[in-house]
């Protein structure tokens, strides 16, 4: 099977679904001569043409609002922010149309867009180019949100995402572009949007995460097993909205140790709902308290790279933070 | 005094290519429009209904409006005041009925949302929602699609002039400008957005903004439904000829409240309302066509009964019809298989 980068991952499940279906089509700021600023969408433009790969006007509301129109007319808009720090003008958009439309309307119309928006710092993008901003968007009933960590589940949950009779916002991992890459069989194939994947099996204590920071967990994880003698259970959520709630007890339930990990900050993130959840559950048969790793409650990272290295989570935040919970 | 070439001795609307009988359901229409109008605010008043918001006096450009368009082809999205481009374009009073009663067989929303939340994919008639000027880039990406597929059809949108001042608007205008969507902008200028009067929310003229994105920005009085329906059928014909899209500034009067929970008198006289009440084209509309012998004393009687009828049937169907079953209250967030959520 071909090792590919998840950026291809993500180029490749737009152009197969491009080839597939005559009103998928792309639209953002720099995504179609240019191929977008990270070269996401590179060649859609070339293949497909100026009205299928369309450089729109830097302008974020209408790029949200005119797929959303769009998608209410039957096509199957991808609408690119470029940093989803960037996303903020398109909030009305998509929280008080594309999110309500189908119930507002009793089913009469639907809004099946995409909006794809890159998260996560590391890449010294300061406070404007580092967010994770799923948590301004995660409580929207009527959004799907996923942000998938591997390449495997980047093409498959995009083209899941791009087929999907409702709105989804594709959290992509800027810091992961180019830095991982696995897997990935030539061909269609679907992960299911809602369905969270066992990553690592283990005994001692349960990790849940998502995006970029699994990797460093999945890191520590080996270290761990080597040095200490300790099996992290991981659990990567990749779909944030809905959460898996089957998946999250049954991962919790391994262990009774439970570690939740994202680089959004702390307060008000997915880590809080992910933890009442297994608090209502079965906080009984937990052998520890839940604990959180998160980015601090600073509004965004520094530029400078002592303070972006600070805020980041890295490998051995993980790999303390497992050791303390394991010993516990 | 000797004539040189040839003029129109044809009635107004004959020559902007409208028949006898397209004329005289344009005015039904109106006054249907008008009437439904009345009775909402009526059965608010009555309490029989908690919320009404009114459109009196926008009806005679709103149904010239949606006599312009393709109505078996085009995208309509209306704002809250549109009662006569949604009858025009084929809702019914019953319907109406329904999602001012908020009762489970409104097409628009089963009583979801507040009344004049207009909707229904049947008559290509967008879902709205009440932040307001939302509903002008969805009518650029309605005309994106049209113009992708080929479809030949044509979006109209509809706003406030207070909406107008909306980054949306904006953002959507330019989106068309730039691609030549085939979209028609509809700034319903009445003078007001709730209290605040138009000379408060802009220092321009709102049509002159279409300059600003490359296309034609046209203001007409909304006092003359046929002028009205002239600027439309070139806007139209400008879209489905790629030429781009037109703005149309519609300069009309908000007569009523902003709606059943406000009070204008706070905020300006009566002197002034009423000054422009007197401005009404729906009578001046009727005189035209009896001035054509197209209408008379006997049919208006007739018609008002008819309509009189319709809206007593219609009062008495949607306070006896049902809301939506609790158990139905919060389904639909997603799509359904089966009635499971896929």
């Amino acid at each position: 099977m071909p090792v590919i980068e998840y950026i291809d991952a993500i180029r490749l499940a737009m152009k197969e679904e491009m080839e597939r279906d005559d009103s998928v089509f792309v639209l953002g700021e720099d995504v179609g001569l240019k191929g977008g600023v990270f070269g996401t969408t590179k060649g859609l433009q070339q293949q497909f043409g100026e009205d299928r790969a369309i450089d729109t006007p830097l302008a974020e509301s209408a790029i949200a609002g005119v797929a959303i129109g769009a998608a209410m007319a039957g096509m199957k808009p991808i609408a690119e922010m470029q940093y989803s720090d960037f996303m903020f003008p398109a909030a009305n958009q998509i929280i008080s149309e594309a999110a309500k439309i189908r119930y507002r309307s009793n089913n009469d119309w639907s809004c099946p867009v995409v909006i794809r928006a890159p998260i996560g710092g590391g890449v010294f993008g300061g406070l404007y180019h580092s967010q994770c901003t799923e948590s301004v968007f995660f409580g929207t009933p009527g959004l799907k949100i996923v942000a998938p960590a591997t390449a495997y589940d980047a093409k498959g949950l995009l083209i899941s995402a791009i087929r999907d009779p409702d709105p989804v916002i594709f959290f992509e991992n800027k810091k992961c572009y180019r830095l991982v890459s696995d897997e990935v069989p030539e061909g269609e194939y679907t992960v299911p949007i809602g369905k969270a994947k066992v990553m690592r099996e283990g005994t001692d204590i349960t990790v849940i995460s998502y995006s970029m920071p699994l990797h460093f967990a999945m890191q520590a994880a080996e270290e761990l097993s080597r040095e200490e003698g300790i099996e992290a259970h991981i659990l990567d959520l990749r779909t944030i909205q809905p959460l898996d709630r089957e998946g999250i007890l049954e991962a919790a339930a391994r262990t009774g140790k439970v570690l939740i990990v994202h680089e959004d900050n702390k307060t008000g993130g997915i880590g809080g709902e992910v933890a009442a959840i297994i608090a209502e559950e079965m906080l009984y048969d937990l052998d520890a308290p839940i604990r959180r790793l998160c980015g601090p409650d600073a509004p965004a990272m520094p530029y400078n790279p002592v303070g972006e290295k600070l805020f980041m989570l890295n490998k051995e935040k993980l790999k303390a933070a497992m050791l303390e919970l394991a010993r516990y | 005094m000797t004539q040189k070439g040839s003029v129109d001795q044809r009635a107004r609307h004959a020559a902007l290519g409208l028949t006898d009988e397209q004329a005289v359901a344009m005015y039904e229409t109106m006054m249907l429009a008008r009437r439904f109008d009345e009775r909402g605010q009526v059965l608010q008043r009555a309490g029989k209904v908690n919320f009404h918001i009114s459109g009196i006096t926008q009806e005679p450009s709103q149904v010239a409006m949606g006599f312009a368009m393709n109505r078996e082809k085009d995208w309509f999205l209306p704002y809250y005041r549109d009662y006569g481009l949604v009858l025009t374009v084929g809702m019914t009073v019953k319907e109406l009925m329904l999602a001012l009663f908020g009762k489970g067989e409104d097409p628009n929303s089963a009583g979801r949302q507040m009344s004049a939340h207009f909707g229904c994919r049947r008559l290509r008639i967008a879902t709205g929602s009440s932040p307001v000027t939302t509903q002008v880039p969805h009518a650029v990406g309605f005309a994106l699609a049209s113009k992708i597929r080929g479809d030949g059809a044509v979006a109209v949108v509809t706003f406030g002039e207070g909406s107008s001042n909306q980054g949306d608007f904006h953002e959507g205008c330019n989106f068309a400008g730039v691609q030549k969507l085939p979209v028609i902008f509809v700034c319903e200028n009445n003078g007001y957005a709730i209290s605040v009067p138009l000379s408060k929310q802009t220092a321009g003229r709102i049509s002159d903004r279409a300059l600003g994105y490359g296309f034609p920005g046209i203001q007409v009085d909304g006092h003359d439904p046929l002028e009205v329906y002239r600027v439309f059928r070139e806007a139209h014909e400008r879209a489905l000829a790629g030429e781009g899209p037109t703005l149309i500034e519609i300069m009309t009067y908000r007569v009523t409240p902003h709606s059943t929970s406000d009070n204008d008198m706070a905020y300006r006289t009566k002197e002034e309302v009423d000054e422009n009440r007197a401005k009404d084209a729906l009578p001046a509309f009727r005189g035209y066509l009896e001035g054509l012998g197209l209408w008379s004393e006997e049919r208006e009687q007739a018609l008002q009964q008819r309509i009189r009828k319709e809206l007593d049937e219609a009062t008495a169907y949607a306070e006896r019809a049902p809301y939506q079953a609790p158990e139905d209250a919060f389904r639909y967030v997603y799509a359904e298989d089966n009635g499971e959520v896929r």
